[in-house]
């Protein structure tokens, strides 16, 4: 129903064709979760604004992306870096069972959160057998 | 991956080694070693932090997405600052199937040795699109000073 792009596995910096930004850019890690209803993805982007969040569907492809925004100042010297910032990259492709026009998304303190419905058809359902 | 040898992990491919050769290659892997020696923390810490100053102030940053910051403790003295806390990734819905879980929390409680003492009474914390920054102002006897040559 939902698997990921094949360049991006693993986690850690990863390279695209579509960066834009120097620097590394990171996969951000995901929770994938389903119910009878549809999907849900959070992802972690720690660092990036509600309105740096950009999420593209085409042909089947989810991509996620996030940019960071700068917190140090300009005078900031580092001490110690246990750990590195930069974009935030992953794509998904979708199966037809996700109703594509109905995604929603909803980004607060650095956690996506996108809910993927299913169409109606892919919904399970019980019939009900009527006495005849 | 780079590779750390060149060709075969074992680049003695017949008869004794040359040991101008094994030297070669040993500098190379010290030099390789020493470059790629990542600025991460090791496996494990979490969260990792991140540790700046400027003229005035320290400060200390940590990823935390989605916590709620009120549940945070953060104590300083001198020069130490400790942070504790949870970061709690539930179950949204009982029943549900998990494709990927890849979200990493639970319990932490980091402390950090600053390079030099602070103000502990004007230490401000804020927490901003998930990422946690505690400003530390130094105490005033660390701060850099000009002195000017009398002439």
């Amino acid at each position: 129903m939902i698997r990921e792009q094949e360049f991006a596995a693993g986690h850690g910096p990863v390279r695209s064709a579509e960066q834009t930004r120097e620097g590394p850019v990171f996969e951000p890690p995901v929770d994938i979760y389903e119910t009878a209803e549809g999907l849900t993805l959070l992802a972690d982007m720690p660092g990036v604004a509600p309105e740096k969040v950009t999420i593209d569907l085409r042909e089947n492809v989810l991509t996620l992306r996030g940019e960071v925004g700068r917190l140090e100042g300009e005078n900031e010297t580092e001490i110690l870096r246990e750990y590195q910032t930069g974009n935030y990259f992953r794509q998904f492709t979708l199966a037809d069972t996700i109703d594509q026009s109905r995604i929603e998304a909803t980004m607060k303190d650095g956690v996506l959160r996108l809910k993927l419905p299913k169409v109606e058809r892919a919904r399970p359902r019980t019939i009900t057998v009527k006495a005849g | 991956m780079r590779r750390a040898w060149s060709t075969s992990p074992f680049p003695f491919r017949s008869g004794f080694p040359d040991p101008a050769r094994i030297r070669r290659e040993m500098e190379r892997l010290f030099d390789l070693l020493e470059a790629e020696t990542p600025s991460t923390a090791p496996a494990g810490v979490f969260p990792p932090m991140n540790v700046t100053q400027d003229g005035q102030n320290y400060y200390v940053r940590a990823e935390l997405p989605g916590i709620d910051p009120a549940g945070l403790n953060i104590a300083v003295e001198r020069n130490k600052v400790v942070v504790a806390g949870k970061r709690e990734i539930p179950v949204e819905q009982d029943g549900v199937s998990y494709h990927r879980r890849e979200r990493v929390g639970g319990s932490f409680n980091r402390s950090i040795t600053l390079p030099g003492d602070i103000d502990p009474d004007r230490v401000e914390a804020s927490y901003r699109h998930g990422v946690l920054t505690i400003t530390l102002p130094k105490a005033e006897a660390v701060k850099a000073r000009k002195i000017s040559v009398r002439t």
